[in-house]
């Protein structure tokens, strides 16, 4: 219909509605309200984001880019967003976005590092990166000065910077078993850690680096002893075997231990970084130092084997020195072996009451008259085993009343001091005398007399058996007569039968003559049976 | 589909888009309302090209959030990771998974772009009175149209991981912002789409038929 009729002049009209058009559509409203979302988005995102950091590492292993985060104490404070070599190969610098309002951790003392696990004797660590992968730790510094580019630590610091303590230095020859982390102890409880060691710049000895956490680190005095608690000390003395550890930690993996003397002055408490010596163990801690060494020579005839440098010189069993070395010498004309001896006397320590009372006297001198006075009554020095399973020596000095006279040379240069024999030596020669007495015993000429007496013992013998065998021949024949069978026991037997009737007779006559009394007069009469 | 087909607005005729009655406006009125349901009455949709253009440009500015935020959040035992779409990408590629990212690849990055240059390809042209390729532009706005619907896949998806992955000691999906950016990409090209009038292709043409004819 519509398309035969084009103009289609009776299409309906529509209904007029009023309305003012607006040039512009409210439309417009929509892009910008996203175009205000987008901008405050982006100015967010961009205040939002905090400072670019780069960090050097020696290596990117357990790194990855836009993976690996940045955490303090737990918080993730940014992101490694990019990963390249420097331009020498050798390092690996990461670049890193860190959060917003970071600006104040980022100065120059602050350390960044990789967190791995760790597993070091004392302590493990890190566990958590096992699951997660390794992120990069730090530890914020207390400098002002901004710093963007930073260097990563190889190893995590052991202790953390906020952590109060002091840091003490220990000289050391040897490193022992100790490691970052080994554990510090201070009566037996665990105050601290080793953080560090390096070698002395002459490369005689180690410096270790500890830590010794707050409030302990008061008790640090100049006076302090460090010494290695490392393993089991064990000690076999008179009173017995005695085992010193630590704690079980410490014979695990090592651990250093420090105390101060109970005789020592309270003091105040030493400086941080100040240096100390770390002792093998808590005896040569403790061990007096010598203030005052005078050296002198011994010399022995005997065997040295088991003096050993180092070993004890005692004076009635009160330690007052130690030996030196000991070298050998041969005379060019005797051709006499001797081994002279070197030994440092503390005199300070054998001469302290002297010393105490007469202040202010010329102590040499006052030291040569006491010396001389000693080996005049007799003092020798004397080689003796400290110890029978190891037949280690010492040097002792005792009195000898019955020594050989002497005198100390004072002109020598050092000085000569008399020697004993050892006891060892003494005991040998005893022995010695005892055998040759014994040889001399004539056990030939004994065993033959021995021997003879025997002989005229087994004869005596003899003949007593033959006595004894007769006597049982003796015994065997009156055996023989008092068997019940014998003649003699029959004739016995006949006898006593005989006896019986004879008394039986006489009690029939005597019945008779009771009756009968006549009879004995008259006789016995025909009636009468 | 040859120019020289006469428009209804040519003949001053309107046709109602809810129920297709042709009618002619009222007189001295441009606009009116259907007579036989009351449905707005305009030769060619109303700031056809000016809410269009609203429209495309609000989606261009979202478009760019959209893909540089992160659009989902994976928190798992590990910590926690915000991904956005293009890291999706990389992350799905895999030898065998890369189809599925390339299907991420298409759907949510190259689409949306895609429609939106389309819709401003469109736009341009219409403005420039261009009377070429008429009939590659009205598949294409089919195109974009039929798409836009499909589009929201997207949205559905990262909605559902959110809710479904909840396992909440161990892993956790939870919407980053870049997600509601990319949904108001999707609304607001499907908003153009749909306020593009498709008649004005031909309005050039008209204008110069009449013009030369």
């Amino acid at each position: 219909m519509a398309d035969s009729n084009p103009p289609l002049p009776e299409v309906p009209e529509s209904r007029v509605r009023s309305k003012k058009r607006t040039r512009l559509s409210l439309v417009w409203i929509i892009p910008i309200v996203a175009a205000i979302i987008g901008a405050w988005v982006a100015v967010a995102r961009i205040l939002a984001e905090g400072p670019k950091i780069t960090i050097v590492f020696k290596s990117a292993e357990g790194l990855e880019a836009g993976k690996t985060k940045i955490e303090y104490n737990g918080v993730e404070i940014g992101e490694v967003t990019a990963i390249r070599l420097s331009d020498d190969h050798q390092n690996v610098i990461a670049t890193a976005q860190m959060a917003p309002k970071t600006d104040s951790f980022l100065v120059d003392d602050t350390h960044f590092w990789v967190v791995r696990p760790r597993i070091s004797g004392a302590n493990v660590s890190g566990l958590g990166t096992l699951i997660s992968g390794a992120y990069i730790g730090m530890e914020i510094g207390t400098s002002r000065r901004a710093e963007r580019d930073f260097v990563a630590l190889q190893t995590p610091p052991v202790v953390a910077a906020d952590v109060p303590g002091r840091y003490f230095i220990l000289k050391t020859p040897n490193l022992g078993s100790l490691d970052d982390g080994t554990p510090v102890f201070f009566r037996r409880l665990q105050v601290g850690q080793v953080t560090s060691y390096d070698l002395d710049k002459d490369g005689r000895s180690l410096n270790v680096k500890v830590f010794v956490k707050a409030p302990y680190d008061q008790y640090v005095t100049p006076d302090t002893r460090f010494w290695h608690a490392s393993g089991v000390d064990m000690e076999l003395s008179a009173r017995g075997l005695s085992v010193h550890t630590e704690s079980v930690l410490s014979i695990l993996v090592g651990g250093v231990a420090f105390e101060t003397a109970v005789s020592d002055p309270i003091l105040p408490p030493a400086e941080a970084n100040t240096v100390f010596t770390l002792f093998s163990n808590r005896d040569e801690a403790f061990k007096p130092a010598a203030r005052d060494p005078q050296t002198f020579v011994l010399v022995f005839k005997q065997s040295v084997r088991g003096l050993k440098p180092g070993a004890p010189v005692e004076f009635r069993g009160i330690e007052i020195g130690e030996v030196e070395s000991i070298s050998a010498q041969i005379d060019a004309n005797t051709f006499e072996f001797s081994a002279p001896v070197t030994i440092h006397l503390d005199a300070q320590r054998l001469g302290v009451k002297v010393q105490e009372l007469a202040p202010g006297a010329d102590f040499a001198a006052l030291r040569r008259k006491l010396i001389d006075s000693l080996v005049a009554h007799g003092v020798r020095a004397q080689l003796q085993t400290g110890n029978l399973l190891t037949g280690a020596l010492f040097v002792s000095f005792d009195f000898f009343p019955d020594a050989p006279p002497a005198t100390v040379d004072w002109s020598q240069k050092p000085v000569l001091l008399p020697t004993a024999p050892g006891k060892l030596e003494a005991l040998e020669a005893s022995v010695t005398g005892i055998i040759k007495k014994l040889d001399q015993v004539p056990y030939k000429a004994i065993g033959d007399d021995v021997q003879k007496a025997l002989v005229e013992l087994d004869l005596t013998l003899v003949s007593a058996r033959g006595a004894l065998d007769s006597g049982r021949g003796t015994l065997d024949n009156a055996n023989k007569m008092i068997e019940p069978n014998s003649a003699l026991a029959a004739d016995l037997g006949n006898t006593l039968q005989e006896v019986t009737r004879a008394a039986r007779s006489v009690r029939v006559l005597a019945d008779y003559l009771e009756r009968h009394p006549e009879a004995l007069i008259r006789g016995k009469t025909g009636e009468a049976k | 589909m040859s120019l020289g087909v006469p428009t209804a607005m040519q003949h001053g005729l309107q046709s109602c888009e809810g129920c297709g009655l042709l009618s002619r406006p009222a007189a001295g009125a441009e606009e009116g309302l259907c007579p036989r349901c009351d449905g707005e009455l305009t030769f060619r949709k109303r700031d056809s090209l000016q809410r269009t253009w609203a429209y495309l440009i609000a989606a261009a500015v979202c478009y760019i959030p959209a893909n540089v935020l992160p659009v989902l959040t994976t928190t798992t035992a590990a910590g926690s990771e915000s991904d956005t779409i293009l890291q999706g990408v990389v992350l799905l590629w895999s030898p065998t998974g890369w189809p599925l990212s390339l299907i991420v690849l298409f759907a949510s990055i190259m689409i949306p772009s895609a429609k939106i240059l389309a819709l401003g390809y469109l736009l341009v042209t219409v403005q420039r009175g261009s009377v070429e390729n008429n009939e590659q532009r009205i598949r294409l706005y089919r195109l974009v149209e039929l798409i836009g619907r499909w589009s929201m896949v997207d949205v559905f998806v990262g909605a559902f991981t959110a809710a479904l992955v909840q396992l909440q000691p161990l892993m956790s999906v939870s919407p980053a912002p870049g997600l509601f950016f990319f949904a108001a990409v999707v609304v607001l090209t499907m908003l153009a789409a749909e306020s593009f009038d498709p008649r004005l292709i031909w309005d050039a043409a008209s204008v110069r038929e009449v013009r030369h004819g």
